[in-house]
């Protein structure tokens, strides 16, 4: 066991650090730590009517396309960087910082592997490069109103006509759809086949032009991030199906062998906690902070800090099997169920420690602590363990899937 | 960066696990018990010729010369196993201030005996005050070149019952002072205490108790650090085998135990505590591993990484063997089921060099809050 880094590894980050330290722009080196929470991120500021953040995500994004990093998981031969799993690894924990965002969003993350591994030809050469130089924004059409943990059972459907798909039916927490161009789809193309049999995934092109109705669905941050999307006819070539007709369940579900060590929100709360604590010691939080009064909230915030050392430990675990062949079980769900838990718990450990500031959203009040980061937190990470796989599903996949447990 | 077992580790943990389930069956730490020595010379011998008493001394004292990584890959194996005896107060409570603190002669002279099992030692730190901090040591020492008097009352020290030596803390006009004393003496008596886990924690009494300086006069305090840098970490490696057999044994049963017509396992409740089982069983072990590792390579924040592995190991643990009791249901509670051995073991471990408060608390200063 090693928790240091070999010659190698050292030298590539290194690397990374010293691209990132000269090559970030100045407004990500700006904005506060939590800056993962529900604003949309990089694909947001892409979209901005404000000159300064869209500019700031175009540069960066063409910055990291000379090294291939903007996909660095991604093979070389479509553009990628093909990194190893310790050097995405890596390239993650020197982002996450310095507070650099990963850019393309969900065409990298998602819908660019699915189109590695299942796409033909055509599409490969239609897509990649659109996600690659953030040309085309994507969105992901998967959760429906009465289709969330249990995602198979959805009923969106896709009827064949000729050569198309014609979709009706309804998404539901759509992030982005409306920055977005293009968007991939789940929907029932075999109503009578076993709920997980009838599935097939599809690209819609340009969404607003193939007449998706967007709705804002705004959350109680008073943010719009997520939308409603409703289709009524809409029309998709069939060409535009990813891998087989009714196995889109599995085609959906297989991903690039990327790195899934989530490394990047243990750095992102261990940042939160030390600025928490150095707002401590700080002449304002000498006023706002209680932690002078109450030596349990020094426990407190103590126990915050040695738990997001928990949450490295868990991303250096998966890394570790990843890069020695394993592919990850019930570890996978460990560190997301334990590192959004542990997120909440960070955001309730800060605004509890500002008592009455805790109350403060407006982030450019004079009395806002630390712009508000903790208050905004509290509510924003709320998501953190519904989305991707609520912490109950998380536990029912470690107690069945890996510790054999029958299920209910 | 890898979290993987070295192929020496992976060997010495089969070859462990194995000896153990043979040599060390629950049986037997049941009749250790009730046993007045609390140990069996018989299996202390067999560990010692697997090497295990000399892991961490070097060849050149009679040991094998393994580091401290590799040997809390093999008390992982001990706490699975449950075994009872003066495994570590020999080990870290004398090879290791002894490899900290002792001369060239003193080394030569219990090193070998030590790794050989031949002798047995222990550490007399705490006293009735029950602190781990320089401040709670009290006792008296008067030194006198290199022979040292003490007296005062020494408090849940480990097996002095059947210890041969005791390395003892106690206080000269130059501050803490270690000293090697042996226990066959008139100045020393042994009163054991009734714990728990029903190991062998002693009261000791030193009245004009003789014994020979380890290190320099004064210099004490500072030879005990790296001492119970390692005695917390073995701690956290005792607990995530403990806490890992107490896991494995709740979901079996889990697994078998039928109610309303089916296993309990298959039940939410009961999965979801399971997952919480594991969850704090793994991260346990890491962060402990991740102290050992620091101590290992000397990495400038050890004394964090120590810290903060065993505030977190005493608390995650204690939740394991909590909820092993409850998914046991009322069987868990017999003293003839297997599951309550740990629960009570898991107490003794999470209190010895500090529980999660003591440890949070330190902590605590050094993030400056």
């Amino acid at each position: 066991m090693d928790w240091g880094d070999s010659a190698e590894q050292a030298s590539f980050r290194a690397q990374v650090r010293g691209f990132v330290g000269e090559r970030l722009p100045d407004f990500y080196r700006e904005l506060d730590a939590n800056r993962s929470g529900l604003d949309g991120g990089w694909q947001a500021h892409r979209a901005s009517d404000d000159p300064e953040e869209s500019g700031a995500a175009r540069d960066w994004a063409r910055a990291l396309a000379e090294n291939g990093w903007v996909a660095p998981n991604w093979p070389v031969e479509y553009g990628g960087a093909g990194l190893s799993v310790w050097e995405q690894f890596i390239f993650k924990q020197e982002m996450a910082e310095a507070g650099a965002p990963a850019v393309g969003g969900q065409g990298v993350t998602q819908i660019g592997p699915t189109v590695i591994v299942h796409g033909n030809e055509q599409q490969k050469e239609k897509y990649l490069t659109g996600i690659l130089e953030g040309d085309t924004a994507w969105c992901q059409g998967y959760s429906e109103p009465g289709a969330g943990s249990d995602l198979a059972s959805l009923q969106t459907r896709a009827r064949r006509d000729g050569d198309e798909y014609v979709i009706n039916g309804q998404k539901i927490w759509t992030s982005n759809a409306h920055n977005a161009d293009n968007m991939y789809i789940l929907v029932r193309t075999d109503p009578d086949a076993p709920k997980h049999r009838g599935i097939s995934l599809i690209i819609i092109d340009d969404i607003h032009e193939a007449g998706v109705q967007v709705r804002p669905l705004v959350d109680m941050t008073f943010n719009h991030h997520f939308n409603e999307t409703f289709f009524e006819d809409v029309r998709a070539p069939v060409s535009n199906r990813l891998g087989e007709e009714n196995r889109g369940w599995y085609v959906g579900m297989t991903l690039l062998d990327f790195e899934r060590s989530n490394i990047d929100s243990a750095i992102l709360d261990r940042t939160l906690v030390e600025e928490l604590i150095e707002y401590i010691g700080s002449d304002e939080g000498a006023v706002c902070a209680r932690t002078g009064d109450l030596p349990t909230l020094r426990a407190e915030v103590a126990d915050r800090y040695i738990e997001c050392d928990v949450a490295r430990n868990f991303g250096m675990r998966i890394a570790s099997m990843q890069a020695s062949g394993v592919v990850p079980n019930y570890e996978a769900s460990t560190g997301k169920m334990f590192g959004t838990e542990t997120h909440q718990r960070v955001m309730r450990t800060g605004t509890k420690t500002l008592g009455l500031y805790g109350n403060v959203w407006g982030k450019d009040s004079a009395y806002a602590p630390m712009r508000s980061q903790f208050t905004h937190g509290y509510v924003r990470s709320i998501p953190s363990t519904i989305a991707g796989g609520s912490s109950e599903i998380q536990r029912n996949i470690i107690a069945t899937r890996g510790l054999g447990l029958p299920r209910g | 960066m890898d979290l993987g077992f070295t192929e020496q580790q992976e060997l010495l943990k089969n070859a462990a696990r194995d000896f153990l389930e043979n040599e060390c069956p629950e049986q037997l730490v049941r009749d250790m018990e009730e046993d007045e020595r609390g140990y069996s010379p018989e299996l202390w011998s067999k560990m010692a010729e697997q090497g295990w008493q000399g892991l961490l001394i070097p060849e050149e004292y009679g040991g094998v010369g393994f580091d401290f990584l590799d040997f809390c890959v093999l008390l992982e194996e001990f706490g699975r196993a449950l075994v009872p005896g003066p495994f570590m107060s020999s080990v870290l409570g004398g090879a290791v201030p002894l490899l900290v603190a002792g001369s060239e002669e003193q080394k030569q002279e219990f090193l070998p005996s030590i790794a050989s099992g031949d002798l047995i030692f222990t550490l007399a730190q705490t006293e009735p005050s029950a602190r781990f901090d320089e401040q709670g040591i009290e006792a008296a020492a008067t030194v006198d070149g290199n022979e040292v008097t003490i007296s005062g009352t020494k408090l849940f020290v480990p097996d002095a019952n059947v210890a041969d030596y005791m390395v003892v803390a106690a206080r000269s006009d130059n501050g803490v002072t270690l000293a090697i004393v042996a226990t066959d003496q008139p100045g020393v008596t042994v009163n054991q205490l009734l714990t728990i886990a029903r190991d062998k924690q002693c009261e000791v009494i030193l009245d004009g108790a003789r014994g020979q300086l380890l290190g320099e006069d004064g210099g004490g305090w500072e030879s005990l650090q790296p001492v119970m840098q390692r005695y917390a970490v073995a701690e956290c490696a005792y607990l995530v085998g403990l806490a890992q057999m107490d896991f494995e044994i709740s979901v079996d049963y889990a697994k078998e135990r039928v109610q309303f017509g089916r296993p309990i396992g298959s039940f939410q409740a009961i999965q979801h505590k399971c997952a919480d089982m594991v969850t704090d069983v793994d991260g346990s072990r890491f962060i402990m591993y991740k102290a050992a590792w620091s101590i290992n390579t000397d990495q400038e924040d050890t004394q964090m990484a120590v810290n903060m592995a065993k505030a977190w190991t005493s608390e995650a643990t204690r939740r394991v063997v909590a909820h092993g009791q409850q998914i046991h249901g009322g069987i868990g509670f017999t003293k003839d089921y297997k599951i309550q051995l740990y629960y009570r073991r898991q107490k003794r471990a999470e209190l010895a060099w500090g529980d999660t408060d003591h440890h949070r608390e330190l902590v605590a200063d050094q993030l400056g809050i």
